[in-house]
């Protein structure tokens, strides 16, 4: 038997998956059950590491060495464990949704599909439980390449563009920034592993060497959208709506996120980050972020434009998170709370982000309606997914009783704590543009009435559609419920955030 | 295991004479599919041979000798031809540097020459194909017997065959395209001013020295006094650097290799662009590193830093010219042009890590390259040209080849899990290493035009509508299929661990610099 907190076995499964995939890619059927029994192992096996990440006593497995002297280590941890956690079990209930989607839509190219979605999956593990920064990049990479197919997927010459955009940006910046970066933390320290409280801090580098390097990680990793490097996202949403959903709501956005957070608790650290005023300009730029990217949303008309938006600046409280617990200090009591508070949102806005997507998705597949403006008085005829969709709007609120909630809670009492009225009155702003860009479109779908159908030609079947197909629905009250669940039972969450820190003072 | 340890002792003179004759016994293997599958023998032989003569370098380490009291480990194995002794004679003298070149040299040769059966079928005529083949193997046999020559007029000698022969392959391209011609008359100017150049350098040496043995010129050159004050030297180096640039085609003098790449027949644009370039930069390895030591002709004469201009302008230069064209052959010439940018960086940094990098790039890209250039003339040998129109939809009428031609291209990018990305490991951490962050940013730039370059052709492959010629064509024959899948699958293969490749780069690199650095100091 494999030990306990090898993550081997979340490792291959999905690509075990992706094999079994191609092979009985001519039965559809079996095809969508592999999928399906693929997800729900990858989610059994990774919790089996639960135990393992909350006693901090993982082991470290390492594979060949890719180059002499720098091997593919893997190893549990908290932060990665959240976010594997999500992966895997969101692509259970993704896959189920997928499946009414894509026969839904007659898309075609489904068993490329599948198996490039669970090759990302692999991706996402890869980087989820990467012992050292070397793997996180090597599976950072699959993720982008496994993904371009998927973005394009429709291959008309929108996807192109989209597609050029998505990989243009991603690749360059992980290439051009990223990578010398990785460089030059090995050359300065001799190794680039993954230790709690950081590696920097004796490699003896001067505080503009420091600076220049986080920039570089900061701005290399842009999956986690950091503005001006965030319009791959938008530009992404010509995917279909799984991909929007699982990817750009969850495995990419949130791969982003948790590099950038991993590289600066597990290779910066807290007292490196602080010499140079690392976090005060991390806080600047995710607060400009944060409030610019919802000033966006609210003038787009697309829907899923205007989650993309709202997802750029989600993403950006998890790097004001980071800031605020780098200017706090690792010693304070609340600091822990600003560094928790990025660690939940990661589940947080997960669940909230991929239930506003799964509608999204399913208004598109029952009445092929893409726009905000069309949706008037459509919460009647799809009452599940309105449902729904209103959970995850309250979650991007931060308002009870969704998950959101809880990581603004830890967030807005790290920076009361740390006395940051910058970062207050951001939440605050923000907090008000994501009500006026979602409350909205509730109330449209709710409480106003269907307009009059003049021609039918290019209406057809939107008078008498219900509910999307049943795989759709089911998936979208599950991720709900999650939403609502994570309010109520954060525990799992924050604990794994907290050993973060306890290992740390 | 007599006649084994026959073999094993003539071993450096069989892996060239071998294929000199069978070379020259082509032209009377008729005019059908002889003279290839005779090639295809002969060349496997000649491979199996250097794998072999691999080991053998390998196991020098196991067999100290003892050298009057103390024990040494031997470094090279020298051949006498003829028995001759080394001031009259010619020596072959194989070590770590070369065993390798003679591997990557040797194991292209053969693929390409399996691949070759069929585009050369179609693109050259059937009354010239047993001397295509002569031709074929003579350039091989020339690229060889460099690598292997320990004599240094030898090399000129070996360097002409491979070039005269070079140039003939070329012109043969005629017949699909008529300026093949002028392309090879370009080379062969610009190539003789460069073997002239390279002449003149060994020249020199030969006044300096008083012999063209090249172990004994290193050790001369190295007790001479005054390094500095001797002109001669200061010329012969200067000749030889200039030459051997034109040679390996370093940017500005790489005018020649654009349309020759371009236009050859596909198969020698894959030989070509494989292992020509690559045993130039050999020859300069052998000449810089080991007889003029590289202390003298980098820090006295200060040729570092305008070789490290060149490459850098080479990378900038040649990777936007590959933005800019229609033609895929032509993109990937000056994609040529700027990775032995790449490679000329590496060495130009005389450290440990820079040489490694440069050995370990000559390895990757010459995998990555011949098998994308093989993927193109299946290309060609399908649907009749490789520009951009003429590649469109191709994903799914010939997903292999056009597979194989996309994983190259992640390569050159430098993505993880391909090659390109160890070479850039190595490459940008020997920059760092030297304290020279402006390369690294010329480097990276280079990477992110590679995105563009062979960005622009991926979305072609597979997001454009088939013309009509590619409606008709289906997937290339599986003789060329294969050669091209084991090149491009072994450089994923080094790109997922490069243990062996990294491993042997950085020992070569450590025994270049320790065994030659002694002398020559200003």
């Amino acid at each position: 038997m494999i030990e306990s907190g090898n993550p081997s076995l979340s490792l291959m499964t999905p690509l075990v998956g992706a094999a079994g995939i191609v092979l009985c890619g001519r039965l559809p059927n079996l095809r969508e059950a592999v999928t399906l029994v693929t997800a729900a192992l990858l989610f059994y096996f990774t919790m089996g590491l639960m135990p393992a990440a909350l006693s901090g006593e993982a082991v470290r497995v390492e594979l060949f060495e890719m180059v002499p002297g720098m091997p593919i280590v893997f190893q549990v941890e908290g932060l990665g464990m959240i976010y594997a956690l999500i992966a895997s079990g969101l692509w259970i209930l993704n896959s189920l949704y997928s499946i009414g989607y894509m026969r839904g839509n007659q898309e075609k190219h489904q068993t490329r599909f599948y198996l490039c979605f669970a090759v990302a999956i692999f991706g996402a593990m890869g980087t989820a439980f990467a012992g050292n920064l070397f793997t996180l990049f090597v599976f950072y990479e699959v993720l982008t390449l496994s993904t371009f197919p998927l973005v394009t997927h429709k291959g008309n010459q929108n996807a192109i563009q989209g597609g050029r955009v998505y990989l243009g940006i991603l690749a360059s910046a992980s290439i051009g920034l990223l990578f010398p970066a990785l460089v030059w933390v090995h050359h300065a320290v001799g190794h680039v592993d993954f230790v709690l409280g950081g590696i920097l801090s004796d490699a003896g580098l001067p505080n503009w060497s420091l600076a220049l390097l986080f920039f570089l990680c900061v701005y290399g990793i842009a999956k986690a959208a950091l503005m001006p490097l965030h319009r791959w996202l938008p530009a992404a949403m010509v995917a279909p709506t799984p991909v929007s959903a699982l990817l750009h709501a969850v495995a990419v956005v949130k791969a982003g996120v948790f590099s950038v957070t991993k590289v600066s608790v597990y290779i910066f650290g807290y007292g490196t980050l602080g010499e140079f005023g690392g976090g005060d300009w991390l806080v600047y730029m995710a607060g400009f972020t944060i409030v610019t990217a919802s000033f966006i949303a609210l003038f787009q008309d697309n829907l899923k434009k205007r989650l993309a938006y709202s997802t750029v600046s989600q993403l950006s409280y998890i790097l004001l998170a980071v800031g605020l617990w780098v200017t706090l200090g690792p010693d304070s009591e609340v600091g822990q709370f600003a560094l928790i508070a990025a660690a939940v949102h990661i589940p947080a806005h997960a669940f909230g982000k991929i239930t506003l997507f799964f509608a999204a998705g399913s208004i598109y597949t029952a009445d092929h309606k893409t726009e905000v403006s069309q949706l008037k008085g459509i919460g009647r005829r799809m009452p599940w997914t309105m449902g729904a969709f209103a959970v995850g709007a309250l979650a991007m609120i931060g308002a009870p009783p969704t998950s959101g909630f809880i990581s603004k809670w830890f967030l807005l009492t790290g920076a009361w704590e740390a006395g940051s009225g910058f970062a207050i009155t951001i939440i605050m702003i923000s907090t008000l543009l994501n009500a006026a860009y979602f409350l909205p479109v509730l109330w449209q779908a709710f409480f106003c009435k269907e307009p009059e159908h003049h021609d039918d030609a290019s209406s057809h079947g939107s008078h008498d559609h219900g509910e999307a197909p049943w795989p759709i629905v089911v998936a979208l009250t599950g991720t709900a419920l999650l939403a609502i669940s994570l309010f109520f039972y954060p525990d799992w969450a924050v604990e794994l955030a907290r050993t973060l820190i306890q290992s740390q003072s | 295991m007599e006649l084994m340890n026959w073999i094993d002792f003539h071993l450096p003179a069989l892996v060239v004479v071998i294929p000199l004759v069978a070379g020259i016994l082509t032209v009377f293997c008729g005019k059908r599919s002889g003279p290839w599958a005779w090639s295809c023998l002969v060349h496997g032989f000649v491979f199996a041979m250097t794998i072999r003569l691999n080991q053998l370098v390998q196991n020098l380490k196991l067999l100290p000798v003892e050298d009057g009291s103390t024990l040494s480990v031997p470094t090279h194995i020298s051949y006498f031809m003829g028995s001759w002794p080394r001031q009259w004679g010619i020596e072959l003298r194989v070590d770590a540097l070369n065993a390798i070149i003679l591997l990557i040299v040797a194991g292209i040769a053969f693929l390409t020459t399996v691949y070759s059966g069929k585009s050369v079928q179609q693109e050259i005529g059937s009354d010239r194909r047993n001397w295509f083949y002569t031709v074929w193997t003579l350039t091989i046999v020339g690229l060889l017997g460099i690598t292997i020559t320990g004599d240094a007029f030898n090399v000129y000698v070996l360097l002409e065959i491979s070039s005269l022969t070079i140039y003939t392959l070329i012109a043969m391209g005629k017949s699909r395209d008529r300026r093949a011609l002028t392309a090879s008359l370009k080379y062969l100017i610009l190539g003789s001013v460069g073997a002239s150049f390279i002449l003149l350098g060994i020249g020199y040496l030969l006044m300096i020295t008083g012999t063209l043995n090249m172990a004994d010129m290193g050790e001369s050159l190295r007790a001479l006094e005054n390094p500095t004050e001797n002109r001669t030297l200061l010329v012969a180096v200067a000749f030889l650097l200039v030459g051997l640039s034109l040679k390996m085609a370093l940017f500005p003098l790489h005018m020649w290799l654009p349309n020759a790449y371009t236009y050859a027949p596909s198969a020698v644009s894959a030989l070509l662009s494989a292992t020509a370039t690559k045993v130039g930069v050999y020859m300069a390895f052998r000449f810089i590193y080991t007889i003029i030591g590289p202390v003298f002709s980098f820090e006295t004469v200060s040729s570092s830093e305008l070789l490290l201009l060149c490459a850098t302008l080479g990378i900038l230069v040649c990777s936007y010219n590959a933005m800019t064209q229609d033609n895929v052959k032509r993109i990937l010439a000056y994609s040529s042009v700027a990775q032995i940018g790449y490679i000329v960086l590496g060495f130009a940094l005389h450290t440990q890590m820079g040489v490694a990098g440069s050995i370990v790039h000559i390895i990757n890209h010459a995998l990555i390259k011949g098998g994308m250039f093989m993927a193109l003339g299946a290309v060609v040998y399908r649907v009749g040209a490789a520009r951009l129109t003429d590649l469109s939809g191709l994903g799914r009428i010939m997903p292999w080849t056009m597979g194989a031609f996309t994983a190259g291209g992640l390569s050159l990018i430098g993505f993880p899990l391909t090659a390109g990305f160890i070479s850039k490991w190595y490459l940008v951490q020997a920059c760092l290493e030297a304290g020279r962050w402006y390369l690294v940013v010329a480097l990276l730039v280079g990477s992110i035009f590679a995105i563009v370059y062979v960005w622009r052709v991926v979305e072609i492959i597979y997001f454009g509508q088939p013309n009509d010629n590619a409606c008709k064509a289906k997937e290339a024959p599986w003789t060329m299929v294969l050669p091209t899948i084991i090149m491009i699958g072994l450089s994923l293969y080094f790109g997922i661990t490069a243990e062996w490749t990294g491993g042997m780069s950085e020992a070569t690199a450590q025994f270049l610099l320790t065994e030659f650095e002694g002398g020559m100091q200003p």
